[in-house]
């Protein structure tokens, strides 16, 4: 067993592959136990989209040991939370328990990530459930249009597909599928274990090695081989959909997190539209001295403004949406973002700006850090990526970008020919 | 760590009637300040619903020290955060900065609360705003299903039948004067309460406090009691149909125990049991696995100062919105009938108790806790009590808890979803 050490956080591998990130924190008497894939609609192809969300509700329903809804009453019994979530790149478990009682949360874990049972009673049952969740998705129509617009976005890259899956696939996919679905990916080598709380880090380890060191390495699992082509001039969707409301979304092509535009990127979505577009799982601050908000929401041509730079393996987009306010048209909005975006390409931003941004990151990492499941979902999400020393290195990156940075980030990105605009034009406007 | 209490938080009633409790912690360099007014939709007229909760947004966006702008460049460059709403029976506010801009928190806070200008032009940005999310509104049946759900629940005079954020009729009849005169007429530091949870130091939150709200005077609204809310003693129901949906959003319920009422906690286990413990108690079960109608599906008992709801929420294909009702119904039916078994009953009871340290785990959590107990007269051990309280609840105290509240053949049911096809 390898270890490295770097700011109280230990890396290692299994035998089986599996990798472990473990750190102890001492300040509530709570840990949190976090169990990541390298598995999402990144994976999947037509025919079975929306699969791994589907795999991870039958995570839920039952093995020979936990059968169907002990294992959330046991771990509610101890007074812990429970739950599983899945991203286009990933599918993660979590459990947060008192910290005396986080062994329940590896047993679980290591149980199912190979005896889950996939009855065929519960997978048609469940069918129902999994159509319900699309079909509450698309009582929002600005779930309704960016699933558009992500579809014109990426024509060859799973990327735009959302992770619920197209309805025909949920309609017909069979157990088999399923089934393959969770053999193929679930296994330690496909796999990240994540404890942070409080609890001995040696004893742990013992724990992980306990629980998950039996298990079999699995074969590599099938990589992604899809690239999505250079997009050559701008695209359009227009969804004229029920409602009063008009919105606007429009996404520019981007670099993934590995890349070394993504730390210029994310500081330039700062300015534009605010810290809570700084990472997917964090936000929480307003954006009223932002530059859309200025631009759009003070001139009253928006009621809101959001931009969102997401993590993810390969190339995925930046993205920016308005709601248009009642007296307002959608060309309007339009206009008066792009004038904003050319903005930032012809002139460089203020140091000023650069440093907001930074402090405003600063402050989100000391806020993340008060509770051990933000820790443990942090430091999974970067090593899902990258490494997880890109959470801990994150703020030094960011303090690394230059004024230039972001200019060239933005001549490079922010272009017309590689954007795609969406409007949603409601009936009733 | 230990439960927050007496020994660690620390209370303080200034002279001006504010009450400041404060509890350190120094484990990350953030703190938190949350607390609230006494006035909100409770002292507004029902053709004047959505004042409160505009006058609340309102403060945000101008002070005599500060324009708009200059209050959210502040905050926002050192990614600190001051909120305002408008609630029912009170108006809360939060903040979270790191510690060394605790101050400059304060400060915004105090202004805003104390010199609110009500510029007109920022009056008139809002109202369109508010406007705009009222359309958004009248085409979300979540939000389509709760404001049906209180207009069915409570009669028409009482504040919970209606819309804290107003209707389009009312907004539009706000002036920026109406707002100026709410405001003059319920903000005050009588019956404020502050919390400050964080890195900081008691004696040294306690001064920066008084440093800016110390010399505040102000009234408040005197407040005739609640109407009274009478059982319900029928099916009242109401399904809103908005075209072009997909899914249809049902909320079956009741007005519920207030907070201080002496069975609150019994209806919590009862809660727990019906529609939270594991994945969504007995309503996850049966609705949503053992039929697979739903995506969600599960109970809520709000307290609060009033008989605040308590409900069931489910969302659906609206082929099924029959069935799902008969399966909340069928499940109420068995908490009023039956005992919950012994087994059920300590497991549900153990999450509760054993929950508590992940609930306060941030120094949100921890406000947030320490706020319910001012509130509400708990008592600053009320934590520390917390799980005896909860351990001398008896399966008849649950089923007598049902009984009181729920009816399976009487409640108010709100949907809201395409037209049935």
């Amino acid at each position: 067993m390898e270890k490295t050490m770097e700011m109280g956080f230990i890396k290692t591998r299994l035998s089986n592959r599996l990798t472990v990130l473990v750190k102890e924190v001492h300040t509530a008497p709570v840990a949190s136990f976090w169990i990541w894939y390298r598995v999402g609609s990144r994976n999947e192809h037509l025919g079975i989209t929306g699969i791994s969300h589907w795999v991870e509700h039958m995570l839920f329903k039952g093995t020979p040991t936990f059968p169907k809804g002990i294992a959330e009453k046991a771990i509610a019994r101890d007074g812990g939370v429970f739950n599983g979530m899945t991203w286009y790149d990933f599918t993660t478990y979590f459990a947060t328990l008192p910290a005396d009682r986080i062994e329940l949360a590896l047993r679980i874990e290591a149980d199912r990530m190979v005896n889950s049972l996939f009855d065929p009673d519960e997978i048609a049952t469940e069918r129902t459930v999994i159509i319900s969740e699309r079909q509450g998705a698309e009582n929002n129509p600005e779930f309704l249009l960016s699933e558009e617009l992500m579809a014109a976005a990426f024509r060859v890259h799973p990327y735009g597909t959302d992770t619920l899956g197209h309805m025909c696939d949920l309609e017909t996919m069979t157990r088999d599928q399923l089934h393959a679905h969770y053999h193929t990916y679930y296994a330690p080598n496909n796999a990240l274990a994540v404890a942070v709380g409080d609890f001995n880090t040696d004893e742990m380890l013992r724990l992980v090695e306990r629980h998950f060191g039996t298990i079999p390495d699995g074969p590599d699992v099938p990589p992604v081989t899809a690239v999505e082509p250079p997009q050559r001039g701008e695209r359009r969707v227009v969804f004229e959909g029920e409602g009063n409301v008009a919105y606007l979304q429009i996404v520019f092509r981007a670099p993934a997190i590995r890349e070394p535009d993504f730390f210029a990127l994310a500081v330039l979505d700062a300015i534009l539209s605010g810290a809570s577009g700084m990472t997917a799982l964090g936000g929480g601050l307003t954006n009223k001295s932002s530059r859309l908000y200025k631009a759009l929401v003070a001139t009253e041509l928006a009621t809101g403004v959001s931009g969102s730079l997401i993590p993810t393996a390969d190339p995925f987009v930046y993205s920016l949406s308005a709601i248009v306010r009642a007296e307002h048209t959608l060309a309007e909005v339009e206009e008066a973002m792009e004038a904003e975006l050319a903005r930032v390409v012809a002139e460089s931003v203020t140091p000023e700006e650069l440093a907001k941004a930074i402090k405003q990151a600063k402050a989100q990492f000391a806020y993340s850090s008060e509770s051990v499941t933000g820790q443990a979902m942090w430091m999974g999400f970067s090593e899902i990526f990258a490494d997880y020393t890109w959470f801990e290195n994150y703020i030094a990156n960011l303090s690394a970008v230059t004024v230039e940075d972001v200019q060239r980030v933005a001549q490079k990105h922010l272009k017309g020919s590689n954007r795609t605009v969406g409007w949603y034009v409601p009936n009733e406007h | 760590m230990s439960i927050p209490g007496p020994q660690d938080i620390v209370r303080r009633e200034l002279n001006n009637g504010i009450v400041v409790l404060v509890r350190e912690n120094h484990d990350s360099p953030s703190v938190v300040v949350g607390g609230y007014l006494p006035v909100g939709a409770y002292d507004e007229r029902l053709e004047q619903a959505g004042l409160a909760a505009f006058t609340a947004s309102v403060l945000m966006r101008g002070t005599t020290n500060r324009a708009f702008e200059q209050i959210y460049e502040e905050l926002e460059s050192v990614g600190a955060s001051v909120s305002l709403g408008g609630g029912t029976h009170t108006t809360g506010f939060g903040a979270k900065s790191l510690v060394e801009d605790l101050p400059l928190v304060l400060d915004i806070l105090a202004d805003v609360l104390r010199r609110p200008t009500f510029p007109h032009d920022e009056v008139g940005k809002l109202r369109g705003e508010i406007i705009t999310d009222l359309e958004e509104r009248a085409h979300d049946t979540r939000r389509l299903a709760s404001l049906t759900f209180h207009e069915l629940a409570y009669p028409k005079e009482h504040p919970y039948a209606h819309s804290l954020i107003g209707y389009t009729e009312t907004i539009n009849m706000l002036s920026r004067d109406d707002l100026a005169e709410f405001y003059t007429g319920g903000y005050g530091p009588h019956g404020m309460v502050i919390v400050v949870v964080g890195a900081v130091e008691t004696a040294d939150a306690l001064t920066q406090i008084e440093d800016v709200f110390g010399d505040w005077e102000g009234h408040n609204y005197e407040r005739a009691p609640l109407p009274e809310v009478p059982r319900i003693v029928e099916i009242r129901e109401r399904t809103v149909s908005i075209p072009g949906k997909t899914q249809s959003d049902i909320i079956l319920g009741y007005p519920g125990p207030p907070r201080a009422a002496p069975d609150f906690l019994d209806a919590v286990v009862c809660n727990t049991v019906l529609g939270v413990f594991g994945l969504m108690g007995r309503l996850g079960e049966k609705v949503r696995d053992e039929q697979g109608l739903a995506y969600y599906s599960f109970s809520r008992v709000d307290g609060g100062p009033g008989p605040g709801p308590w409900r069931i929420v489910a969302g659906v294909n609206t082929a099924n919105v029959e069935r799902a009702v008969t399966g909340i119904r069928a499940e109420i039916r068995r908490m009023c009938e039956e005992p919950v078994d012994e087994e059920e009953l300590e497991d549900n009871k153990a999450f509760i108790t054993g929950s508590l340290p992940l609930r306060l785990e941030t120094n949100e959590g921890v406000a947030q806790a320490i706020i319910n107990m001012e509130r509400y007269g708990l008592g600053l051990d009320y934590l520390q009590r917390y799980a005896d309280l909860i351990g001398e609840i008896t399966a008849e105290r649950v089923q007598a808890v049902a009984q009181r509240w729920f009816d399976p053949d009487a409640y108010a049911l709100a949907i809201a979803g395409p037209p049935a096809a």
